[in-house]
């Protein structure tokens, strides 16, 4: 008898002597599809993957020989590399300030004034909405000619602004449609960090004559800290991996994705564009190797620095 | 005791979110207003997009920024869904028809494989999850762990190793291509639904389980019943994200007779010119390709709403 299995009730005895809940016989065709679907699509292709940057893969004949560490080798003196990581760093530190700094704004407004579904369901739809669809529509409203936002900014004697044809305006203003996608969905995750917060804490606050200002960072930024370490990992990973956005607001209208002059060519882009324009999938994979170390070890540090896990409430 | 008893009662009648908000410097009425901006902001841009898709390209073209559509028209609409003879799209487009994408083909693309996924995915990851809950066998936890992990691998690492093994299958183009890597089983689900699962009493379970009712009638027949509200928000969230999916079913359908409305659109958007864009006509395409969300999102949206607290962590 294991020791969950001696922990279950007396009155439970066919659970307890294990026979009805046991062994691999009766679990077998319960874990089979997925068992098949984790060992087709996540467990080999990860191993092949790694396998596949040490070759010179080419998707037409499907097939490549070992090169050994050619690929690493090109990667660390390929200056493009570099600079798409640059550029991917760089959306990302814009998207994720600007994306947090608003949710939780928008997640204490709600705490305070309502709890509406229907407040919190506006606030979530553009995140439901297909980034491409969002690409679009964003690439029309922001249109260096015609756009009502440059129309809307003319008000205020503001003179056009190229949005997407800037290099220098393009990697914020893809910032800025993801954190328009992605605010509501933040707010909502800290919104419902807030609820766990007992409210009494603040009441004891205000009893000592603590200010708002004291109450946010004295007890509301601390309670939610492991909210927010989820928060901040889930964004960081999923902005150095953005690519819809890029790809359709950049590609159309005579542009090349990751332009004007390459300068929103993030590194998924820059791994696309190798595999399947340049069919140079041993080079796209060694990549994209390097790309999850960096994952890994961003997500790493973020749950060692923040502490995820355990809030300063227990 | 009763002293400071008296005081908490005091300072709790007098700790009102108004109060607090004006000792903030901003009174409700403000604050309700940011909130309202921020409700216009996630919602204007669909408004611009139905205002944009109901007026004509040469209103549009002589800077018309009115709020309701200019030059009101349905010949947009018409032409993205293929019911505008070439005569017709001559007169409003005022040029040949660039770019264009059988919207019909691609929500049959979208609906097939959206659905095939859910079933499948909701289906099989269910069982997995029943048997991490309930059944006992060897290496569970530790198998359970492993289907965790594949949470950390991004999808840029198993996009290139995949497409290689569909091509192998002979798979590209094709619906089973499209479909299989979401088909068995995401870590999220399995994970998701297990949470559920273990927290619903063993009691029932038991009784059917001394009935003599095996593992699967106990399982669709108790379990399954049991747990109809998360699976139902399970299902939608994933008939959502497959919905949106777009850099699969880019890499793997090249046809246009396979590709979902994500990538036919994106298409669109690419083969746009630069100059005089058929902006009414993709603002009329992206509406008509975001509406199942949208309808999805009205009937449903309060599951939806309520599960984005749920995170795993308390």
């Amino acid at each position: 008898m294991t020791a969950v299995q001696r922990a279950l009730p007396r009155r439970w005895p066919l659970l307890r002597s294990g026979n009805l809940h046991g062994g691999w016989p009766s679990a077998f065709w319960f874990l089979l599809p997925a068992l098949i679907g984790f060992v087709a699509f996540y467990l080999y292709p990860a191993i092949r993957g790694v396998y596949i940057s040490f070759t010179d893969w080419n998707l037409i004949a499907n097939e490549g020989d070992w090169v050994g560490t050619d690929n690493y080798d090109r990667l660390l003196d390929d200056s493009r590399v570099w600079d798409s990581l640059k550029v991917t760093i760089r959306y990302t530190v814009i998207n994720i300030v600007s994306q947090t700094i608003l949710a939780i704004g928008i997640a204490v407004l709600m705490d305070r004034l309502t709890k509406s579904v229907v407040i919190r369901g506006i606030i979530l739809f553009p995140w439901l909405i297909p980034n491409v669809i969002v690409a679009m529509l964003w690439v029309w409203m922001l249109d260096g000619n015609l756009g009502i936002v440059n129309e809307f900014l003319g008000w205020f004697g503001v003179d056009p602004i190229r949005f997407f044809t800037d290099t220098d305006k393009v990697i914020p203003t893809l910032a800025g449609i993801n954190t328009w996608r992605h605010m509501g969905y933040t707010a909502l995750l800290i919104f419902a960090g807030l609820q766990t917060i007992p409210k009494n804490l603040y009441e004891a606050a205000a009893l000592d004559g603590a200010t708002e200002r004291q109450m946010f960072f004295g007890i509301t930024m601390p309670l939610l800290r492991p909210i927010l370490a989820l928060v901040l990992v889930i964004t960081i990973v999923g902005s150095l991996q953005v690519f819809d956005t890029v790809y359709v607001a950049t590609g159309g209208f005579g542009g090349q994705p990751g332009g004007p002059a390459n300068a929103s060519r993030v590194i998924y882009l820059y791994i696309y564009q190798n595999a399947f324009d340049f069919n140079q999938l041993g080079y796209a994979a060694a990549i994209s190797v390097l790309l999850v170390v960096i994952l890994l070890a961003v997500t790493f540090v973020q749950l060692k620095l923040l502490r995820a896990g355990e809030s300063d409430l227990s | 005791m009763t002293a400071v008893a008296d005081r908490i009662e005091q300072a709790s009648r007098t700790f009102e979110p108004s109060a607090r908000l004006r000792k903030l410097g901003i009174g409700r009425g403000t604050a309700w207003l940011i909130l309202i901006v921020i409700l216009i902001v996630s919602l204007f841009p669909f408004w611009w997009a139905l205002r944009t898709g109901l007026s004509s390209n040469s209103d549009l073209f002589a800077g018309e920024q009115s709020l309701l559509p200019a030059g009101y028209t349905n010949d947009n609409f018409e032409r993205v869904l293929g019911t505008a003879s070439e005569a017709e799209i001559l007169d409003s487009l005022g040029r040949q028809n660039t770019g264009s994408f059988d919207f019909w083909q691609s929500l049959k693309v979208s609906v097939i494989v959206a659905t095939a996924i859910t079933v499948g995915q909701v289906l099989f990851s269910g069982m997995a999850a029943y048997a991490f809950a309930r059944l006992r066998f060897f290496g569970r936890d530790k198998l359970f762990f492993l289907f965790l992990s594949g949470l950390m691998v991004p999808p840029i690492f198993t996009l290139i190793p995949n497409l290689i093994f569909i091509k192998n299958l002979g798979w590209l183009n094709s619906y089973p291509g499209i479909i299989a890597p979401f088909f068995f089983m995401t870590p999220f689900a399995v994970f998701f639904l297990r949470q559920f699962f273990l927290g619903i009493s063993r009691e029932v379970e038991e009784a059917a389980l001394l009935d003599g009712a095996g593992h699967f009638r106990t399982f669709f027949g108790i379990i399954v019943p049991m747990s109809a509200a998360p699976i139902a928000t399970l299902a939608i969230l994933t008939y959502i994200n497959a919905w949106n999916e777009n850099i699969w079913p880019l890499v793997v359908a090249r046809a246009p007779e396979r590709q979902p409305l994500t990538v036919a659109l994106g298409q669109f958007t690419a083969q746009q010119p630069g100059t005089s864009p058929d902006w009414s006509g993709l603002m009329a395409g992206t509406l008509l390709a975001a509406l199942p969300i949208i309808v999805i999102f009205l009937v449903f949206g309060r599951r939806v709403v309520d599960s984005i607290g749920f995170s795993g962590i308390k």
